[in-house]
């Protein structure tokens, strides 16, 4: 047994009390059913009555909040998207291809972190209130990861354009310091606010040099005696050279022109220029990189992954990806200064700057309490082809295992299973055994239902699930006493044996009321008629009774009497037919030929013969009187027939 | 025998002309404000398409109907949902509501107004006037919501119980999923899984004619032929016409799909000529039939690849047809056009072309749906949903409006179809 990551979280079933009765459970594929039992507890049996409640828990918490629908229904969209996506786009616009992807993941995340954001301002219960909040950190959390992933995996930025990539990174997920920058502004005079200086701070920190200049010059104006001082910050900040997007420049000449442009802040340091104002010399200490003086910002970074940043910025502009993890490293160390220890959520980040792929997925599968994000992120990375190397010991690879468990928690919800679908389509080894568990257990409360049901089964060949949904179906309409709508279902599913069950049901109606019901369908049933030998039966008999109908005799005879001799029909009811047949030896015009007669004649010996003459005698008066008739009938029509058929000749 | 239908295969899937632009993300590029932020990339300019995620699958979407001398496109629509644990019906505006977009919000995103819970899926939904809602229930019960638009509130405001239902109407679970509604004012006629027919009065309590056994398989909609003539299709392919000013419950006409027996799903008829109907299958094929003639469709198209879930005609414009399906698809049929291919009559004078222009009336008069003749190109078919994944469960058209909702959660509104 491997040792386990982390402690498994305790989950208190609200209702069920532990210390009085002991808990059983059972498995579900996405549930626990837990209940309470007597065992072991003698005593306790003679006590209050057992309780007869059955609680149902929920692994995948998430799939039920009504806002993250929108999440995974949007999300499935893309994801649909990049499986479809070809893979013979080669290099650059494939990557270029996979970025977009996740870029349109992440926008999903967020459209969903505003409209949370939304519901926790508009609600009035804070109990709501702080549910929603919660979410809000998480989904932001889950942002902040994706888009760290985004940049060192799927983009996998080069040193240079790393950097930019990062700085892009903290602005987009620090945004408490915005606020501060706009009350500032909107202060009536700006340079006299007080927070007017961490303003400025903000900006260098976070490399926004153009803002911060802006800012400065405001100052300047107002104080006219320094302004010298102003205008040689500002051309520091204005020449501070950064890396660029294209290729334009070379790393080497990108690190001399920092060197040189570090060599004039320095400079400028030591000589004192900036010796009168302590915020611009802190500036400047700040461009040069100075560890001391970043971290004496703390409060205006907040988070040690800013303050790493920053430190890239003014130290190592052109720092390599695989370089990271020792900066991220000693930032951390640094910043938390031994104060704190690391949250999940930093060693999440910890992990990613190592470049520790399969880390990142663990812990987020710790620390998330969904699996939404794990297995879309995990997908995305193996398209990347990152994670090809990596075989689970159980299962088939840590994708495939991922999918599954988000798309088996889709499944259990009542409406998001459609989703879970293609989710399973999408894995190769085991989805197809997945879904065929998961859909047989799928409420089929309406026909609509049931037929988007079976339209997945039958796309996918599955037809034994195809024929056991069609089962069910027919069963439902049976018990509803809709012979027509059971025999659809039946005709669909291929059912003979079943068939034939509502064929003789439809034929026992016949026998009791003496018509038929749905002719619609019995007159219509065309080729499907063939799948049993009792439906086509019904269907030939119900002919039978339509030529009757329509006068024509002849043809009805001659029916009739195939419906016997190629025993279509079944024996027992071969009474009914011969009953049937006495009007037509009744009519004045003869209609039975001598041949047939005798045919006729020989069905109704077979029957009787076939009969013993104990069952004879239980026989009541009206069977017996009922042969006799017949007897008498084809007799007489024998007579009739040989009496035409002789003059035909003779004349 | 007759001879079959001829099969036009009209598998002509041009390139998708509409490009889905909703949404465009620009996450990137997009600076946060605010914790949780408030603010959706903007800056996208009038989509063609609209897109909102409701967090419920959508069964059914409906305009509301214009008043007779409207001359705006319609602003207002109603969804109902399916498969939920508890099932709303939802009123949207896509108005311009004094410009939504202050709060970032685009123009013409669709926005809740009122919901209300809805016991079962909604199964079929019609606008019995501008304020009235009669939805068709799974529990086979009927009701009519009223939308009061002063304080923008929906209500019942007439229910009848297991309208529809199965042998014991008393015990709970009776009642038979109700899967068709069609109102024309005060009229409603409704239609189930238990092969009956119901018609209603708005203002009476109780059934003014019921059709028990009218179908001995499930009845999947209907739709008014004439204000005394309903039809109805099957489960077993059969369209029916049934006169309600007959007092015996016998229908006056059967037609059938040939010997397939392929389930019929939506039905609707031609706004402008009675005996036009089109009719969509569970093989996801488009039938149009002449109700004049013959009892087999006059045309059968290949079109969806999945159960075909509704077909409209145009409302106004019917030689546009639209079609949705459980593949994700939903295609728009346009039979106009040859229109200009056709000599015009305004400039046919002389008497050389009295002939020639004889017959072109005659033309005019045979409908654009009802030529079979699959060697010209008459029709132009065009997929408004390039990258289709989960059914699209309905549609409805009005002026140039398009509405429609899917099993992805999420509605579409195209306010400029015709553009």
């Amino acid at each position: 047994m491997e040792e386990l990551d982390a402690e498994p979280p305790l989950m208190v079933v609200p209702g069920a009390d532990p210390t009085a009765r002991q808990l059983c459970f059972a498995w579900g594929p996405a549930e626990v059913l837990v209940c309470e039992t007597l065992f072991g507890r003698r005593g306790a049996g003679e006590g209050g009555p057992s309780s007869s409640r059955v609680f149902v828990v929920r692994k995948d918490q998430d799939i039920y909040i009504q806002t993250l629908r929108k999440l995974f229904n949007e999300s499935h969209g893309i994801f649909i998207g990049l499986q479809r996506s070809e893979e013979e786009l080669a290099g650059k616009s494939r990557r270029a291809q996979l970025v977009q992807v996740s870029k349109n993941y992440r926008s999903v995340i967020r459209a969903c972190m505003e409209d949370m954001h939304q519901a926790a301002v508009s609600t009035r219960d804070p109990a709501l209130h702080s549910q929603y909040s919660t979410q809000v950190s998480i989904l932001s959390a889950m942002e902040l990861i994706w888009n760290l992933c985004e940049i060192l995996f799927v983009e996998a930025a080069a040193a240079g354009p790393l950097l930019l990539r990062l700085l892009d990174w903290v602005r987009l997920h620090v945004c408490d310091v915005d606020n501060m920058v706009r009350e500032v502004l909107s202060s009536e005079n700006p340079s006299k606010h007080e927070l007017f200086w961490n303003a400025v701070d903000v900006f260098v920190l976070q490399g926004r040099m153009d803002e911060a200049r802006h800012l400065l010059a405001k100052e300047a104006s107002a104080n006219p005696t320094s302004v010298n001082m102003y205008k040689i910050l500002d051309d520091l900040m204005k020449k501070m050279p950064v890396p660029s997007l294209g290729n334009t420049q070379t790393l080497t000449e990108m690190e001399l022109k920092w060197q040189h442009w570090h060599e004039e802040c320095q400079r400028y340091l030591q000589d004192g220029t900036f010796a009168s104002n302590s915020h611009m010399e802190s500036i400047c200490k700040i461009l040069l990189g100075d560890e001391d003086a970043i971290l004496e910002k703390k409060e205006l970074m907040t988070t040690w992954y800013q303050f790493l940043v920053t430190r890239l910025l003014y130290s190592h502009p052109t720092v390599k990806p695989m370089e990271l993890r020792f900066y991220a490293q000693s930032s951390m160390d640094l910043f938390l200064g031994g104060e704190s220890s690391p949250e999940p959520l930093d060693t999440i980040l910890m992990a990613a700057f190592e470049f520790e792929m399969h880390q990142v997925i663990k812990e987020c599968s710790i620390a998330l309490s969904n699996w939404w994000f794990v297995a879309h992120l995990t997908d995305l990375l193996d398209h990347c082809k990152l994670l090809q190397s990596h075989n689970l010991y159980f299962g088939s690879n840590m994708r495939e295992f991922l999918l599954l468990e988000y798309a088996s928690g889709l499944f259990s919800h009542h409406s998001l299973w459609q989703l879970g679908v293609d989710y399973f389509d999408h894995c190769p080894e085991y989805g197809r055994v997945y879904l065929e568990l998961h859909i047989e257990r799928i409420p089929l409360n309406t026909e609509q239902k049931a037929l988007k049901v079976l339209r997945i089964c039958e796309q996918r060949q599955m037809h034994e699930q195809v024929r056991s949904i069609c089962k069910i179906m027919a069963m439902k309409a049976l018990r509803n006493n809709r012979l027509g709508s059971a025999l659809s279902w039946s005709i669909r599913a291929k059912d003979a044996a079943f068939a034939t069950l509502i064929s003789d049901r439809f034929l026992k109606d016949y026998c009791e009321r003496g018509c038929f019901s749905d002719l619609d369908l019995i007159d219509n049933l065309g080729p499907s008629m063939l799948l049993s030998d009792r439906l086509t039966f019904l269907g030939k008999y119900r002919e039978f009774h339509r030529l009757y109908g329509e006068k024509r005799f002849s043809e009805a005879a001659k029916l009739l009497l195939m419906l016997m001799t190629a025993h279509i029909a079944p024996c027992s009811f071969w009474m009914t037919l011969l009953t049937d047949a006495l009007p037509l030896l009744e009519q004045k015009e003869v209609i039975f030929s001598a041949e047939q007669t005798y045919e006729l004649m020989r069905c109704l010996e077979d029957l009787t013969a076939g009969k013993s003459d104990k069952q004879k005698f239980q026989d009541d008066d009206v069977e017996t009187m009922k042969v006799e008739m017949l007897r008498l009938a084809l007799a007489r029509n024998l007579a009739r027939v040989i009496v035409k058929e002789g003059t035909l000749e003779g004349s | 025998m007759a001879s079959p239908a001829p099969i036009a295969r009209a598998r002509r899937r041009r390139a998708p002309s509409l490009s889905l632009r909703a949404r465009r993300r620009a996450a990137a590029n997009q600076r946060a404000g605010g914790s949780g932020g408030s603010r959706r990339a903007a800056g996208a300019a009038m989509e063609d398409v609209c897109a909102k995620f409701v967090s419920q699958k959508i069964s059914k979407t409906r305009w509301r109907p214009l008043p007779a001398a409207a001359l705006q496109p319609p602003d207002l629509f109603a969804t109902g949902s399916w498969d939920n644990e508890d099932n709303r019906i939802s009123i949207w505006s896509v108005g311009d509501l004094g410009n939504v977009g202050l709060n970032g919000e685009y123009q013409g995103e669709p926005h809740l107004l009122c919901d209300i819970r809805h016991n079962g899926d909604v199964m079929d939904m019609q606008f019995l006037d501008q304020e009235r809602i009669v939805v068709a229930s799974s529990t086979g019960t009927v009701t009519v919501f009223r939308h009061h638009q002063n304080n923008q509130t929906l209500s019942a405001n007439q229910r009848w119980e297991k309208a529809h239902y199965h042998v014991d109407q008393d015990t709970s679970c009776g009642g038979a999923a109700c899967t068709g509604v069609i109102c024309n004012n005060p009229e409603i006629v409704t239609v189930g899984e238990d092969g009956r027919i119901n018609l209603f009065r708005a203002d009476q309590k109780d059934a003014v004619r019921t059709i028990d056994n009218a179908d001995s398989s499930t009845l999947h909609a209907v739709t008014f032929l004439r204000t005394t003539e309903i039809l109805t299709v099957n489960s077993i392919g059969q369209l029916k016409i049934w006169d309600l000013r007959q007092q015996r419950n016998e229908l006056s006409q059967i037609f059938s799909l040939t010997g397939d027996r392929v389930p019929l799903h939506c039905v609707d008829r031609h706004p402008n000529q009675q005996h036009v109907v089109a009719t969509g299958g569970q093989d996801g094929m488009l039938s149009v039939w002449d109700i004049r003639q013959g009892t087999m469709p006059v045309s059968l198209l290949n079109a969806h690849e999945a159960e075909m879930w509704e077909v409209h005609f145009h409302p106004s414009n019917p030689d546009h047809l639209f079609t949705c399906s459980e593949d994700g698809s939903l295609w728009h049929w346009d039979t106009s056009t040859d229109v200009a291919e056709k000599p015009s009559f305004l400039h046919q004078g002389g008497r050389s072309t009295t002939y020639f222009s004889h017959n072109t009336i005659n033309q005019s008069v045979v409908s654009a749906w009802l030529s079979n003749d699959p060697t010209k190109d008459r029709m132009e078919i065009t997929n408004l949903i390039p990258n289709q994944t989960l059914s699209v469960n309905s549609l409805d058209i009005l002026g140039p409006c398009l509405v429609y909702g899917t099993d992805a959660e999420a509605i579409y509104v195209n306010r400029q179809l015709f553009a």
